[in-house]
């Protein structure tokens, strides 16, 4: 086998797939928020013109997959595979929205850690020689998910502090073997970790186990410190999963006081009445493609480390009462010449 | 004297209705249980009290203030069926539960189903 593993659960990327092009679409209250200038749209109500809120869901995904074939200049045609998933049943919004596309498609679920996911996957495809160009792609919308996963949306229930609220929104990347933008070095690829966390609004506490598990395999298997990097950003651990995640290293003897931060918690102000932050799989999709992706490509990172969480519960676990498992994938991306912008992520033949 | 009576009556129906929601208040802020729970908490707390006959004094003395919260529809079940018993029997304990509620229970569906058709989630 080639030298591709580092350590137990690390895999390096020897052809150090590109990100040549991002998309993101949000909610109202995601574009309301301080990232709100950097999406590529916000919607204005989150009907968005359709029926239903799985319709709207559908609409944005695709649509975004729309644009980000516009900003590569790509036709779908040129695109080996799409990599999708989402939060509904069956993962329906992404299923739907691969249909518009004449391109082979995997479907995954990995919940929040959907995007991440995504890329790990795309990532191997192209370092492994079976495509040149891969699309990943993945959404959430609040009312959608929360009458799936809790409960109508008229009935009232309250919301307390420590329960996060699910981003409306759609984010997907363009990886290719060849173009001009940041690159994929390694991806670490967590394991199911369940620490009997059982409320299903607490999901930032679920999460965070999986999370340092990940992050302390990635630093045990690459021999860095927190400090190599100039982000480790989680997904939607929000504030009380941050919190935890921090506490839980620090047992390890590991800071991550200043390198740290959680899309759950950038997404939003905190005057926007979203209990402990942002979650769903947009959460960490809108940021990364919206706003770390970016910054990467003008140079202000030159390495960070994006560890998406995932709470895998279904609606009817929980109401049988069993505890969550969670997963957190990591996946590194670099910019290889930090001191110069790579251009807009743009594509090369 | 008549009004001083019917302010009296005001302030039992307003202490105890108050008392009631107070209590389903904290309830909900104090427990990881839904509104669900709640709901269904009270109608068989209100069962219960008609069953060993403690739900009419109250009412007698706080009217309003017990008829009006859900635990009165507990009540309602219950006194249906207790009526219905004494005089038809063992028939009585499946033919008496909507002989008083059915009003509520009609009102709850045609008043839902309208809601439903005229009404869209905004957010």
């Amino acid at each position: 086998m080639m030298n591709k593993v580092v350590g137990n659960q690390t895999i390096k990327f020897e052809r150090k797939p590109k990100i040549i092009s991002s998309a993101a679409i949000v909610g109202p209250k995601e574009g309301e928020g301080p990232l709100g200038e950097y999406f590529d749209k916000a919607l204005q109500d989150s009907y968005y013109q359709e029926q239903t809120w799985e319709k709207a869901e559908r609409k944005m995904t695709q649509e975004n997959i729309d644009l980000l074939l516009q900003k590569a200049n790509l036709s779908p045609d040129k695109i080996d595979y799409l990599i999708g998933g989402d939060l509904l049943n069956q993962t329906v919004t992404s299923n739907f929205a691969a249909r518009k596309f004449a391109v082979p498609y995997f479907g995954i679920y990995g919940a929040c850690s959907t995007m991440v996911e995504g890329m790990i996957l795309g990532a191997i495809l192209i370092d492994g020689g079976y495509g040149y160009r891969t699309i990943n792609f993945t959404s959430s919308h609040y009312q959608g998910a929360e009458r799936q996963y809790r409960t109508p949306n008229e009935y009232g229930d309250k919301y307390p502090s420590y329960k996060q609220w699910t981003a409306t929104g759609t984010g997907a990347t363009l990886l290719a073997k060849d173009g001009q933008g940041p690159v994929v070095t390694e991806a670490t690829v967590g394991k199911v970790i369940d620490l009997g966390v059982k409320d299903p609004k607490d999901m930032g506490s679920a999460m965070a186990p999986a999370a340092a598990d990940t992050i302390l395999q990635h630093l045990n298997d690459t021999g860095r410190t927190p400090q190599d990097y100039d982000l480790i950003v989680t997904g939607d651990l929000g504030e009380v999963g941050s919190k935890l995640l921090k506490e839980l290293l620090a047992e390890k003897n590991i800071n991550l006081q200043d390198c740290h931060d959680d899309c759950g918690k950038i997404l939003y102000n905190s005057d926007q009445d979203v209990g402990a932050g942002g979650s769903g799989c947009a959460c960490a999709a809108v940021v990364t493609a919206a706003y770390l992706l970016p910054y990467l490509n003008n140079g202000e990172f030159k390495r960070i480390f994006v560890v998406a969480t995932g709470a895998l519960l279904s609606p009817l676990t929980s109401l049988q009462g069993e505890s969550i498992p969670s997963i957190a994938h990591g996946i590194v991306i670099e910019n290889e010449s930090p001191n110069n912008a790579i251009g807009n992520f743009s594509y090369e033949e | 004297m008549e009004s001083e009576v019917r302010g009296l009556n005001y302030l039992a129906a307003f202490l105890v209705g108050g008392l009631v929601c107070g209590l389903g208040q904290l309830f909900l802020d104090f427990t990881n249980y839904t509104p669900a729970h709640l709901l269904v908490g009270m109608v068989i707390t209100g069962s219960l009290l008609t069953g060993v006959g403690w739900f009419q004094p109250i009412i007698d003395f706080a009217g309003a203030g017990i008829t009006v919260p859900v635990i009165n529809f507990g009540h309602v079940l219950t006194k249906g069926v207790l009526t219905e018993v004494e005089r038809e029997g063992f028939l009585g304990l499946f033919a008496g539960v909507l002989e008083v509620g059915s009003a509520g229970v009609s009102a709850s569906i045609i008043i839902g189903f309208l809601m439903a058709a005229l009404f869209h989630p905004k957010e």
